[in-house]
């Protein structure tokens, strides 16, 4: 029953460290400058309207009793109002999520494509000119960021050489059919591959700008984890029985060499997705980071608030995730 | 074996080099900004706008790297640019690597409630977008360089945190941590005079990646407008100036974006190479 133990702590620290990002939220945005209820009125208003006001955002009671309230209230999924486009924040913030986990996915699923592809490669031609190739390239992907990687896609493939869209999400001119906002799944499962090729070419430059860095990175990891194994001996068997190497290292290493990469992914797969937030500002794809930057912006409070939390739940639930499948796949914890 | 050390040894001393000189060329271009600045950084010029660079047709001689819509000269607003960039980089990255390793080496030496509490903190701020908890940070704090700086070490204190902690954790299990103790060595002299020159290599590392990445947290908040003035030279703005006019201007946007990809670029294989040459295992 270890197991079991295991996961109820976690489960348990997960949420404190939700709570705690809770508290620090709602600090942080009530110390922000500027009045927001001001912004809201109209010329002329009276002091009975600001004071109406202030009580419909419940503004005029005490710190600790705006956050008990607020916080009660999340827990019933209601995170208030936005002051921007007095529509209710939980709607917004999820008509906005699909576009950054569609995303978030595709950059993953590219991530571990190149990166993958590339150890196997770097495995293949080891000790040779290529694989330090190989090497460099890694190095240079993992030290620059996406944001950065997103601006030269920009300049090389929508501006010198203009293949890929550089802004947006879809086309504004096409019709759209869809009903959820999961266009790109929509579009498959409609069978509309025009439009999933329009949003596809959108994505593809934002999502490769995402991917890059954790591609290096899963390189470098799953290289060294296949080059330790190569030389084992059930390896050393398959390539005496005359399988090519290419198949040795994917049938033979591959399986024993990949568990290290895939907590690794986990892990990584969090900063993915908190680097969505300023790659969306850069191609204006319409998804949460976007929308964040525009909240703090106009001062948006319980905008920013309810994509905070989203985030952060993201994030743990992500990590909780992540833990959770270690665990369970490490057998002196399954076991004992 | 020993043939593999020697191409560790030659690589990293090709990148320690190479990253070297690019970060000496930004430091000089920033100290001597004033003296090697073609024009005036602020200067606007509406009839000299949108120049082209000198290899390109209809370029005008004195603006090497062609002008930006308002006719500001690209060359010489990269060189002022260096400036906010270093002094972003110099700061924050001190100032963080200060805070998260002070806080690591406590959570790693004397474990127990302070690692308990230092532990939950992290946890709690591993949960937020760094992006956007700097853009939240800068809109309560207000815009300016101060106000970027505080972000960057309110944000990535963690870093240096984790790092420091494990490793402190594991100097702590080795055998000369214990002789010490025998010693008669006080823990906190423990701690500083055995310790810390153990875990230095990896702090060295960690401080020049973060150098970069103050770079480029700075760079984003001007990026999207909220770090100094719009008007000042930075790399960030000046992208960000660029994006808008990309069709018509490449070059607003280039320029700027190869001195930065050079210079976050540098500063993580700085690093990275001081790290392999002071390592005593590699050495």
């Amino acid at each position: 029953m270890q197991f079991a133990r295991v996961a109820c702590l976690r489960l348990l620290t997960t949420l404190i460290t939700l709570i705690g990002v809770a508290v620090i939220v709602f600090i942080v945005v009530r110390v922000v400058p500027g009045n927001p209820i001001a912004m809201m009125l109209p010329p002329g208003a009276t002091d009975a309207d600001i004071e109406r006001l202030k009580a419909l955002y419940g503004l005029d009671k005490s710190i600790p009793q705006q956050f008990l309230i607020w916080f009660a209230n999340v827990l019933h999924g209601d995170f208030g109002t936005s002051i921007t486009t007095r529509q209710p924040v939980l709607g917004l913030v999820l008509g906005r999520l699909p576009a950054t986990l569609e995303l978030s996915i595709m950059a993953l699923v590219m991530a571990v494509l190149l990166g993958g592809t590339l150890a196997v490669l770097g495995t293949r031609l080891r000790r040779t000119r290529a694989e330090a190739g190989i090497d460099i390239a890694n190095g240079i992907g993992m030290s620059v960021p996406d944001f950065l990687w997103g601006l030269l896609l920009i300049v090389l493939f929508g501006v010198l050489w203009p293949v890929f869209q550089i802004s947006g999400r879809v086309t504004p001119r096409l019709e759209l059919p869809f009903t959820s906002q999961f266009y790109l799944f929509e579009s498959i499962l409609r069978l509309r591959f025009d439009l999933t090729r329009d949003l596809i070419g959108h994505m593809f430059m934002p999502a490769l700008a995402l991917a890059l860095p954790l591609a290096a990175i899963i390189a470098q990891l799953l290289k060294q984890s296949l080059k330790e194994t190569v030389n084992l001996d059930y390896a050393v068997l398959a390539r005496t029985k005359g399988y090519p190497e290419t198949s040795v290292i994917l049938a033979e290493a591959l399986p024993n060499a990949v568990l290290p990469t895939l907590t690794l992914i986990g892990v990584q797969f969090t900063f993915l997705i908190g680097g969505t937030v300023i790659v969306e500002r850069l191609f204006s794809y319409e998804g949460l980071g976007n929308m964040a930057i525009d909240a703090v912006i106009n001062r948006d409070l319980p905008l920013i608030q309810g994509i905070v939390i989203l985030f952060a739940l993201l994030f743990t639930l992500v990590n909780l995730a992540v833990d959770m499948t270690y665990a369970f796949l490490n057998p002196r914890l399954r076991h004992a | 074996m020993l043939d593999g050390r020697g191409a560790v040894k030659r690589r990293a001393g090709a990148r320690l080099w190479l990253s070297g000189l690019w970060l000496a060329l930004v430091v000089l271009a920033a100290v001597f900004a004033p003296l090697v600045s073609p024009q005036d950084p602020l200067a606007q010029d509406l009839m000299l706008g949108r120049l082209p660079p000198f290899w390109m047709p209809d370029h005008e001689p004195g603006f090497w790297l062609g002008t930006d819509s308002l006719g500001r000269d690209v060359l010489t607003r990269m060189i002022y640019g260096a400036r906010v960039a270093l002094v972003v980089a110099l700061s924050a990255g001190v100032a963080t690597c200060l805070i998260g390793t002070a806080l690591g080496l406590v959570a790693g030496f004397y474990r127990g409630w302070a690692d308990r509490i230092i532990g939950r903190l992290v946890d709690i701020w591993m949960a937020f977008p760094p992006v956007l908890f700097a853009i939240l940070l800068i809109a309560v704090l207000g815009t300016g360089l101060s106000s970027v700086v505080i972000a960057i070490v309110v944000i990535d204190w963690t870093r240096f945190c984790r790092v420091v902690r494990a490793e402190t954790l594991n100097q702590s299990q080795m055998d000369y941590v214990h002789s010490a103790r025998v010693a008669g060595f006080t823990r906190l002299r423990t701690l500083v005079a055995e310790i810390l020159p153990n875990v230095l290599p990896v702090i060295v590392a960690l401080l020049t990646l973060e150098m970069g990445i103050a770079v480029i947290v700075e760079a984003i908040l001007s990026f999207v407008n909220l770090s100094v003035s719009t008007d000042a030279p930075t790399w960030g703005g000046m992208i960000a100036e660029g994006r808008t006019s990309i069709y018509q201007a490449w070059w607003v946007l280039a320029f700027p974006l190869a001195a930065l990809f050079l210079t976050v670029l540098s500063f993580a294989q700085f690093g990275e190479g001081l790290r392999d040459r002071f390592d005593p295992v590699l050495r």
